[in-house]
């Protein structure tokens, strides 16, 4: 909140989201391009791929660590239900043959249904895990979301033996899942969880879920439903790592329940809190940096895992509060910043400037430590 | 749109209508406990809390440490289940209510030791308060909808009106965990408002608080009670604050009530001063 009365220029609310629009197109459009062009190959592109949908679940995952300040470690069974549900969805679906006839069109619409489909069925586990598992708190509620991420696992591997029909196909695996996941499509989802979760989080909602994080006590004595904005904070967040399921099973084109061990909720909460807890481009950062990084280290294969864990011992030591601590990026914050420095500098005559730039100044950085 | 506010909250100066003293139990009182007890284990720390607080009255609960003041604020707003007894608020038994339900019926509080949302703006921290005033669902959040904007808009500047209160505006976008003691213990009692009230606890608001700082407080406590018409319900233990601006004084000692009545009173009751001061030694 800046005072009206100082001169300093605000870029009005629809003109930020086209600021944004257009800074999200020339992200996309590059790439796009460059893999049309043959510049970015194949192998790449799959990279860019696992990039996306790794961004998708560190961003999910941030809505129950970062914002609701509660450790979950189930995420991965979470991305299990996406999965397997959209890879048993698009198999039953004439998917493959309208891939194989380039027919977009009309898979667009199988694809749509399976991204939706996933995160029900995803949000409905979520749901199912949440309410038992938020009466705890700390280290108890981590267990008990371990447990449960496991369990899912186990029963993916063996609901098949037990009732004996081809279901998930245990642990040989559910294979030829029509290839569907796309740059561009993966790319949309992205953005779409961002956005979505960046709006939820800039509402009275967000800041009911906030709110808990920093005192359960005195939220719930300011009239909020804890209860409630818990369920809801951990709900939205399998929801997403149930769409980053669906993404990643288009992709792979095969599962396998041992993919979604535990040490995967466990790469993605390192993601989160090396990019910093509740910052939600300290997550898109840190998940994009942790999926290149091990490609780039392949050449030095025995030597990756220790250069991985030295970066996050690092991280921990030179900055606990991660990469970005809770610091979230605004391109039209920047350009606003950017048009007043301008500004300014035509406007030297004006008496009276300097002080108020001073005190802006001043205010800004209390409000900022 | 200002029409949708409750009338009650509105920040026009409400004559201070005559103050019901606490006695005047036939004149509707905001809020009643009837043998309200709590044991923790063995432990009976608070029994048999009778007391009546009307509609726009000041009411002070003095004890020494331990007494259980703090417990019965706890009681009041659900954050302990009672053993024994019912808490009628405004006519309506609180039993099977939950915090954030008593708060939505109009208790709002503050806390001894404070609690605010640190991390988060002043700004952020009293429209938390404004929560349940702020009405619009998520789907309308998510494709920010008029609606969305408008309601944004009238919260956002209610908070600053109600910050205004304490002349806090200027601080709005500060962190809340980087103010100076004093403006967290004013900003809790305008998150505590935001809530819009009719009963404000207040638990130890003076506390760490100099002579000057304390005055202060007492003039706006005084007139937080004439522009809202609320009641008021103070923990403290600045003499000067409970006996300059409370119109009942409830004394607390051991989970019992040793006293009630007005300061002129309590200052002459000799078990409070024998609660306070000790018994004079015999012969």
């Amino acid at each position: 909140m800046k005072n009206n009365n100082s001169g300093w220029i605000r870029i009005p609310m629809p003109l930020r989201y086209l600021i944004n629009l257009v800074l999200i197109v020339a992200v996309w459009f590059p790439f796009t391009s460059l893999m049309h062009a043959g510049v970015i190959t194949n192998y790449w592109t799959g990279i860019l791929i696992m990039v996306g949908i790794n961004i998708i679940l560190a961003v999910s995952l941030n809505v129950a660590t970062g914002y609701l300040g509660q450790l979950p470690l189930g995420h991965a069974g979470f991305m299990a239900v996406g999965a397997y549900t959209a890879g048993i969805f698009m198999k039953a679906t004439p998917a493959a043959a309208l891939i194989k006839a380039g027919d977009t069109a009309a898979l667009t619409p199988y694809i749509i249904i399976a991204i939706v489909l996933s995160a029900i069925v995803a949000g409905i586990f979520g749901l199912i895990i949440g309410i038992p598992a938020l009466r705890l708190r700390g280290d108890y509620l981590a267990i008990i979301t371990l447990g449960f991420g496991e369990i899912i696992r186990v029963i993916l591997t063996n609901i098949d033996s037990l009732l004996g029909f081809d279901f998930t196909y245990g642990a040989a695996g559910l294979k030829r899942i029509p290839k569907y996941s796309s740059f561009t499509l993966v790319f949309i989802c992205m953005v779409l969880t961002c956005t979505i979760i960046h709006m939820m989080m800039k509402s009275r909602h967000g800041r009911a879920i906030l709110s808990i994080r920093e005192n359960e006590i005195a939220s719930e004595s300011s009239g909020i439903q804890t209860t409630y904005y818990k369920t809801l904070a951990f709900v939205v967040s399998a929801m997403f790592a149930g769409v980053a399921g669906c993404l990643y099973a288009g992709y792979l084109g095969s599962l396998y329940p041992s993919t979604f061990k535990f040490m995967k909720s466990i790469e993605i909460l390192v993601m989160v809190v090396l990019g910093g807890m509740g910052s939600m481009l300290g997550s898109v950062v840190s998940a994009s940096v942790l999926t290149f990084l091990p490609e780039l280290l392949r050449s030095v294969d025995d030597l990756r895992m220790v250069v991985y864990s030295l970066a996050l011992v690092i991280m921990m030591i030179f900055r606990p509060k991660g990469l970005l601590g809770s610091y979230d990026f605004s391109m039209s914050r920047v350009l606003e910043k950017f048009i007043n420095w301008f500004v300014g500098l035509f406007r030297k005559d004006r008496p009276g400037k300097k002080q108020k730039k001073v005190s802006e100044k001043a205010g800004k950085g209390g409000g900022k430590v | 749109m200002s029409s949708e506010r409750r009338p009650a909250t509105k920040l026009v100066p409400v004559p201070s209508t005559n103050i019901i003293p606490e006695r005047d139990i036939g004149q509707h009182p905001i809020l009643e406990t009837r043998h309200l007890g709590i044991d923790f284990g063995g432990l009976s720390a608070v029994s048999d809390f009778n007391m009546a607080i009307g509609r726009t009255e000041i009411a002070g609960l003095i004890g020494p440490n331990g007494a259980g003041k703090t417990t019965i604020f706890n009681l009041l707003t659900k954050v302990y289940q009672p053993t024994r007894g019912s808490i009628l608020l405004d006519g309506i038994d609180t039993a099977n209510k939950t915090t954030a339900q008593v708060n939505q019926l109009g208790i709002a509080r503050t806390f001894q030791n404070i609690r605010l949302f640190r991390d988060l703006t002043v700004l952020e921290n009293v429209l938390i308060g404004l929560h349940n005033e702020t009405k619009y669902n998520l789907a309308s959040a998510i494709f920010r909808t008029p609606n969305y904007w408008r309601r944004e808009k009238i919260a956002r500047e209610r908070a600053i009106e109600l910050l205004s209160i304490f002349d806090m505006q200027d601080l709005a976008a500060h962190k809340a965990g980087s103010l100076p003691y004093g403006a967290q213990r004013r900003l809790e009692i305008v998150r505590a408002l935001a809530t819009n009230p009719s009963l404000l606890l207040l638990d130890e608001p003076a506390a760490g608080m100099n002579p000057s700082e304390t005055s202060e407080l007492m003039d706006n406590i005084v007139k937080i009670r004439d522009t809202f018409g609320i009641a008021i319900m103070l923990i403290e233990h600045d003499m000067n604050l409970v006996m300059g601006i409370c119109e009942g004084i409830c004394v607390l000692n051991f989970g019992k009530i040793i006293a009630k009545g007005t300061p002129d009173d309590i200052q002459s009751n000799p078990a409070v001063i024998e609660a306070y001061l000790g018994k004079k030694k015999e012969g």
